[in-house]
């Protein structure tokens, strides 16, 4: 009974520690997932996320002196939660929230109004709303890097590359299997408007959640014979869809998974079943970048560091992670080049964001060169960037087979236009002018 | 000593009739509802507000809704989710297509259609009982989920198939708030709950406590099967209608069609076994089990991990938290199978006689 309450007392005075922050901190909420279906991509971007701040908290005493803290939250992927979660962090540290990666579809829809109205930046990279890359209409909202829409086109470019010619497209036929939600829906309006500019067929077969079983989508696949085919898929999906493919004998090297499909999670569960299999990628894999060399160094050499699998460091997930931190990490410096060295709210690091460039050299400097691709955000275009890399599975890594591709911005932009003017109207909302932004 | 009716005269039938009984059991009530509506809102952050009042009290409407067609009527249904998924997408679309709709109204207009639904999904309950019925209503749940994805004159043709609710005004007045939506969302569940507490004890309400008891017997007694069965589902399914739309326009904002999924119609299945089958305070207690434990472990999880000095693996934390919860929901169903509602109604029991229990 003794310890007990000693062990009682601990925690009692733990927490009252714990509330006394250090007033040098930025706060960085990590609403995330270590469990359920799409564990394997929550664990490692937020293993890879977390083992950066520590890196630079290690390396360079934080950014400009002022300490990074985080605090994990865990959201099983699913909206309520994610609110939840966001609710209860939001407020955390002495300045509040420095911004907020969702990393999920329908969590960041959930948090768009509410990060408007709280203001703190909700960034979304690699996924979210693909008009939100209209800063005009989605001043809090950062769709960085690149956009499903973006991807999406880039990913027909790539085909017609293949093919020998946009023009040779005409008359292809081309399936796109995607997970039956948000995420997955959001690239059926580019791929009909490209459709209908390349003279392809697109046929869309959903899979539902959380896609383990998709005997009848390849059967269907096999029915209708595509020359390719898109997979819009995530977590326990993948690995199920190339194992489907395999089964009805579609070639691996002719599906095209979009980045949410392509890292080891994906494709060493289905064993033989990916070999050649091509996916999307904003950031590379391995381990031979200065950036992930400094991570070792500085976290895992003296025994920390969030990955329980050391061998993950270095996957495409983990990697994606450290992009994820170095965005966090730029944003903050940009943010604290206007406003001072000092912790920072919401509403400055929105303006960080929004002025962020990340230069080929500044990459270097990072440690990053090759790893990402550079950025510069501006108030009209808060995607900044937009061109992925392709890679093939070779049954044990992923290869780069490209260079960077960039997107069809003539036909995207004025999708993005159009859909976030439909949602200004909708939501009575003046889009900014950006020329009278500083 | 405190709790006791003694003394309690009832000079009239209404007296008699009360919902409340015991004089004891009003005080209660009328403290909590002004604690409820006057302390809370004062006393409570951002954060409990919108975070864990709004979706608990929501959770606890749909509970009530299930409630009333599994607890009392005695029809097994997994498609919870579903009509709350109808209740969200028909208040969104009323709102959208009707200028200038009262939101109140068009909440009203969203029971209506949930319950059309449910009237439509309930046809089966005539012929088929228990699990069978259970897999019948497991259709609506895929079948609604399926066509708001499928037709996207639902969600007004988004592409994502999300749809972002609208600002709920009333009088001119826009509720946008934590405070407002919890005071919004409390007063249409307070007043639900009432209702559905007098309900269960109408003639309604007999009837259907007698189809779940034995069904032949209520219809050689002459209760009307069809008409008895169909109403538990219609007014079910309009209790987690308006539970769904509350949920997209005062807690959410935004929803998908798949946001409103199996998972969500076991929870709140869960939620009326928790808390006790054929009770509406069950509901209360089942959803506060169901909706805040795993915050509460979540939170306490890191204190103990740090206060304890011990260094877990990232994700163990989430995993126990999984573990823990699933132990919790077993204890008290061993403890007490009926439920946490059976459980208070014994300490109430107990405190009747206290401090002289012989």
């Amino acid at each position: 009974m003794k310890s007990f309450t000693k062990a009682l007392l601990g925690l009692a005075m733990l927490g009252a520690a714990a509330t006394t922050h250090a007033q040098n901190e930025q706060f960085v909420p990590m609403v995330g997932y270590w469990v359920g279906p799409y564990a394997a991509g929550g664990s490692g971007i937020f293993g890879g996320m977390i083992d950066y701040i520590n890196m630079v908290n290690a390396r360079d005493g934080g950014v400009g002196g002022v300490k990074l803290t985080y605090e994990k939250c865990e959201t099983e992927y699913n909206n309520a939660r994610g609110v939840e979660c966001y609710e209860r962090l939001k407020k955390k540290g002495p300045t509040g929230a420095t911004l907020v990666h969702p990393l999920s579809t329908g969590i960041t829809y959930s948090l768009i109004e509410k990060g408007t109205q709280d203001k703190v930046p909700i960034v979304s990279i690699g996924y979210g709303r693909t008009d939100a890359s209209d800063g005009r209409v989605f001043p809090w909202v950062f769709p960085l890097l690149t956009n499903y829409w973006s991807q999406n086109t880039a990913k027909i470019k790539f085909i017609g590359s293949k093919e020998g010619g946009m023009d040779k497209l005409k008359g292809k036929k081309i399936v796109n299997i995607y997970h039956d939600s948000a995420y997955g829906k959001e690239t059926i309006p580019v791929l009909d408007a490209q459709a209908k500019k390349y003279g392809f067929t697109v046929t869309h077969i959903p899979v539902p959640h959380p896609g383990n079983e998709q005997g009848a989508q390849w059967l269907q696949v096999r029915q209708i014979k595509p020359d390719w085919v898109i997979l819009r898929g995530w977590g326990v999906m993948n690995p199920v869809a190339l194992k489907g493919a395999a089964k009805v004998g579609f070639p691996r090297d002719r599906i095209i998974g979009v980045w949410w499909s392509g890292a080891e999670e994906d494709t060493i569960p289905a064993g033989d079943a990916a070999k050649g299999y091509i996916a999307a990628g904003f950031n590379v894999a391995g381990s031979n970048f200065p950036v992930i060399q400094d991570i070792k160094k500085y976290v895992y050499a003296k025994g920390k560091g969030e990955m329980e699998d050391p061998t993950r460091i270095g996957s495409i997930y983990y990697n994606r992670g450290v992009v994820h931190g170095i965005v966090t990490v730029e944003a903050i410096r940009k943010a604290q080049e206007k406003y001072g060295k000092k912790p920072l709210t919401g509403e400055q690091i929105r303006w960080g964001l929004e002025n962020l460039t990340i230069s080929e050299a500044r990459l270097k400097e990072l440690g990053a060169a090759g790893f990402m691709q550079p950025l510069k955000v501006s108030c009209l275009d808060h995607e900044g960037g937009g061109a992925v890399k392709f890679q093939q599975w070779d049954g044990k890594e992923w290869k780069v087979i490209t260079d960077w591709i960039t997107p069809d911005r003539d036909l995207v932009r004025p999708m993005i236009e159009q859909s976030a003017a439909g949602y200004a109207k909708e939501k009575n909302i003046t889009p900014r002018d950006c020329s009278k932004e500083s | 000593m405190l709790y006791r009716e003694a003394g309690q005269f009832k000079a009239s039938y209404a007296e008699d009739q009360q919902i409340f009984a015991i004089r004891q059991d009003r005080i209660a009530v009328g403290a909590l509802l002004v604690f409820a509506f006057v302390v809370v809102p004062l006393v409570a952050n951002q954060y409990w507000l919108s975070a864990i009042l709004t979706p608990l009290l929501i959770f606890a409407l749909a509970a009530i809704g299930l409630n009333i067609l599994t607890g009392y009527a005695g029809q097994l249904s997994l498609g919870t989710a579903a009509f709350m998924a109808v209740g969200a997408f028909a208040a969104y679309n009323f709102v959208l297509r009707v200028p200038g709709i009262p939101i109140l109204v068009a909440f009203v207009l969203a029971g209506i259609c949930a319950a059309l639904v449910g009237i439509l999904f309930g046809l089966p309950s005539l012929r088929i009982k228990g699990f069978y019925l259970a897999v019948a209503t497991l259709a609506a749940q895929f079948f609604v989920v399926w066509a708001l994805t499928k037709f996207g004159w639902f969600s007004n043709n988004s592409s994502s198939g999300v749809i972002s609710a609208q600002k709920i005004e009333i009088l001119g007045y826009t509720v946008d708030t934590p405070a407002g939506k919890y005071l919004f969302t409390l007063t249409i569940v307070a007043v639900l709950a009432l209702a559905a507490k007098n309900l269960v004890r109408s003639s309604t309400g007999r009837a259907w406590m007698a189809v779940r008891d034995m069904d032949v017997a209520a219809s050689v007694i002459g209760i009307r099967l069809m008409q008895t069965k169909l109403s538990a589902f219609a007014i079910s399914s309009a209790y987690c209608g308006v539970a769904g739309a509350l949920y997209a326009f005062a807690y959410l904002g935004t929803v998908e069609p798949e946001g409103f999924n199996l998972d969500m119609s076991f929870r709140v299945l869960f939620m009326v076994i928790i808390g006790g089958v054929g009770s509406i305070l069950g509901s209360f207690l089942g959803a506060a089990f169901i909706v805040l434990l795993p915050i509460f472990l979540n939170t306490a999880a890191p204190l103990i991990e740090h206060g304890l000095g011990l260094q877990m693996p990232p994700g163990f934390m989430s995993n126990l938290e999984l573990i823990v919860f699933g132990a919790l929901i077993v204890f008290f169903l061993a403890v007490e199978p009926h439920g946490l509602a059976r459980l208070w109604q014994i300490g109430k029991e107990k405190l009747r006689l206290w401090p002289f229990p012989h």
